[in-house]
C-alpha cells in the first residue's frame, strides 16, 4: 500500500509537470495572453500596395502596438490593395482623419501599419475606412528611380 | 534472375503482411481502452513506467539541447547583430520542431524498447498464453494500459521538453552571454503564435506518441517467442520507431508550416 501511494504521487507531479509545462509554452513562450485580454474593432484602409505587409502585422500608433492587421485582399474594382486592421477596443479614440502609412521596421525588418492622428472630432468606429492611405516603399522602385535619375544627369 | 525477383516479391509481401497485422492488433487495442474505466490502477501503473521514469532523461536532455541552442544561435546571431532574436530562435526551433522529435525520439529509446522486451518476454515465457488460458483477454489486460499510457506521456513529456530547453537557452544566452532579458522574453511572445507554433508542436507529439507506442507494442506483441526474437524485436523498434518519427515529422512540417 506503501509503495502505491508513492507511485501515485510521482504519476500526479509527472502529470501536473507536464501541464504546467504545456501552460508555460502557452503564456510565456507564445502570444495567447496579448489578444485574449482585450476586444478590438476593424477599421479598413486602402493602399495602393501593400508591399510585404502580411497578416498579423502589428499596427501601431507613435511607435506603440495598438492592433494587427486581420486580412489583405485585392479589389478587384479600383485595383487597390485593402487592409482590414484589429485595433484594441481601448484606443476607440483615434480621429476619423488619422492616416495610415506602411513603413519598415529597420532596414531589413518587418513591415507594419502606421496611423498617425489626424484633428478630427470624429472617431474611428467599427467598419470605417481610413481614407488617407501612403503605400509601402518598394525598395527596387526607388533604387530603379534614383539609377534612372543619375543616368539623366549625366546626358 | 528469377530467385531475385522471387525475393522481391516475398519482401514486399511479407512487409503488408506485417503492416496489416499491426492494423488488425492496433484496432483490437482501441476498443480495450474502455475496460480501463472501471481499472484505472492498470494505467495508472504504466503511466509510472513510461512517463515518471522518462522524466528525468528528457528534462536533462532538454536543458542541454536548449543550452547548445542557446550557445550556437548567439555564435551566429551575434554576426548579424541580432543576438537579441535568440529568444526566438531557441522558442521556435523547440516549440516546432526538437521538442516533439528529440523528445519522441528519446521516448522510442527509453520506453519503446522497454515495451517491446516486456511484452516479447511474456510472450516467450507463455505468460500471454496462461491469460489466455484463464479467460483473460492480454491485450485488453496488457496492452491497452500501456498504449493509452504512451499516448498521455507523450506529449507531457515533449511539453517538458521545450520549457526546460527555452530556461536552458535563456541559461546560456541571458546568464552567460548577456543577451537582455527583457529582449529573449519579449520577442519570443512576439514572433510565436498560439495556434501556429504551440497547438502544431503538441499535435506533432500526440501523433509521434501514437506511432511509437504502437509499433513498440506491436513488436512486443509480434515476435518471435525465444531470446533471440525478443532481441530482434526490441532492436527494430528503436530502428522503425525512429524512422517513422523523422519521416511523419517531414510531413507534418509540410503540411503546418508549408504555405507561407
Amino acid at each position: 500500500m506503501q509503495q502505491t501511494s508513492t507511485q501515485d504521487t510521482l504519476v500526479g507531479l509527472f502529470v501536473a509537470s507536464g501541464i504546467a509545462g504545456l501552460f508555460f509554452l502557452a503564456l510565456q513562450v507564445s502570444n495567447l495572453s496579448s489578444f485574449i485580454e482585450h476586444d478590438s474593432y476593424t477599421v479598413i484602409a486602402r493602399f495602393e500596395n501593400s508591399g510585404g505587409l502580411k497578416v498579423k502585422s502589428s499596427v501601431s500608433a507613435a511607435g506603440v502596438k495598438i492592433g494587427q492587421v486581420k486580412a489583405i485582399y485585392f479589389d478587384p474594382k479600383t485595383y487597390e490593395s485593402v487592409v482590414e486592421m484589429n485595433i484594441d477596443a481601448q484606443f476607440n479614440e483615434l480621429p476619423d482623419d488619422s492616416t495610415a502609412s506602411i513603413f519598415t521596421s529597420g532596414l531589413l525588418g518587418e513591415q507594419y501599419v502606421s496611423l498617425v492622428a489626424g484633428g478630427s472630432d470624429e472617431y474611428l468606429q467599427d467598419g470605417s475606412t481610413i481614407d488617407i492611405t501612403q503605400s509601402a516603399i518598394i525598395l527596387e522602385k526607388v533604387l530603379g528611380q534614383y539609377l534612372f535619375k543619375s543616368a539623366e544627369e549625366k546626358k | 534472375m528469377i530467385q531475385s525477383i522471387q525475393h522481391l516479391g516475398k519482401i514486399t509481401r511479407g512487409s503488408f503482411t506485417k503492416l496489416g497485422r499491426g492494423t488488425i492488433f492496433l484496432l483490437h487495442t482501441l476498443p480495450g481502452l474502455i475496460n480501463l474505466l472501471p481499472r484505472p490502477r492498470l494505467l495508472l501503473n504504466q503511466l509510472y513506467s513510461i512517463g515518471v521514469l522518462s522524466f528525468l532523461i528528457i528534462t536533462i536532455s532538454g536543458l542541454f539541447v536548449g543550452m547548445v541552442l542557446g550557445l550556437q544561435g548567439y555564435n551566429i546571431l551575434s554576426d548579424f547583430g541580432a543576438e537579441e532574436t535568440l529568444g526566438v530562435m531557441v522558442a521556435a526551433s523547440l516549440v516546432r520542431e526538437l521538442g516533439p522529435v528529440v523528445s519522441a525520439l528519446l521516448f522510442a529509446g527509453r520506453a519503446g524498447s522497454a515495451l517491446t522486451a516486456e511484452i516479447g518476454l511474456m510472450k516467450a515465457t507463455e505468460q500471454l498464453a496462461g491469460m489466455e488460458m484463464m479467460a483473460v483477454d492480454p491485450i485488453k489486460r496488457i496492452v491497452s494500459p500501456r498504449f493509452l499510457a504512451g499516448l498521455l506521456s507523450m506529449p507531457l513529456l515533449a511539453a517538458l521538453f521545450s520549457m526546460v530547453g527555452i530556461i536552458g537557452g535563456q541559461i546560456v544566452g541571458v546568464g552567460l552571454l548577456g543577451v537582455d532579458d527583457g529582449a529573449y522574453w519579449s520577442q519570443m511572445q512576439a514572433k510565436l503564435d498560439f495556434q501556429d507554433d504551440i497547438v502544431n508542436g503538441v499535435i506533432k507529439s500526440i501523433v509521434f506518441g501514437f506511432v511509437a507506442t504502437w509499433i513498440a507494442l506491436f513488436e512486443g506483441y509480434d515476435c518471435i517467442p525465444t531470446s533471440e526474437g525478443v532481441s530482434r524485436a526490441t532492436t527494430r523498434t528503436v530502428v522503425n520507431s525512429a524512422f517513422s518519427i523523422l519521416g511523419l515529422d517531414f510531413i507534418l512540417t509540410a503540411l503546418m508550416f508549408g504555405d507561407n
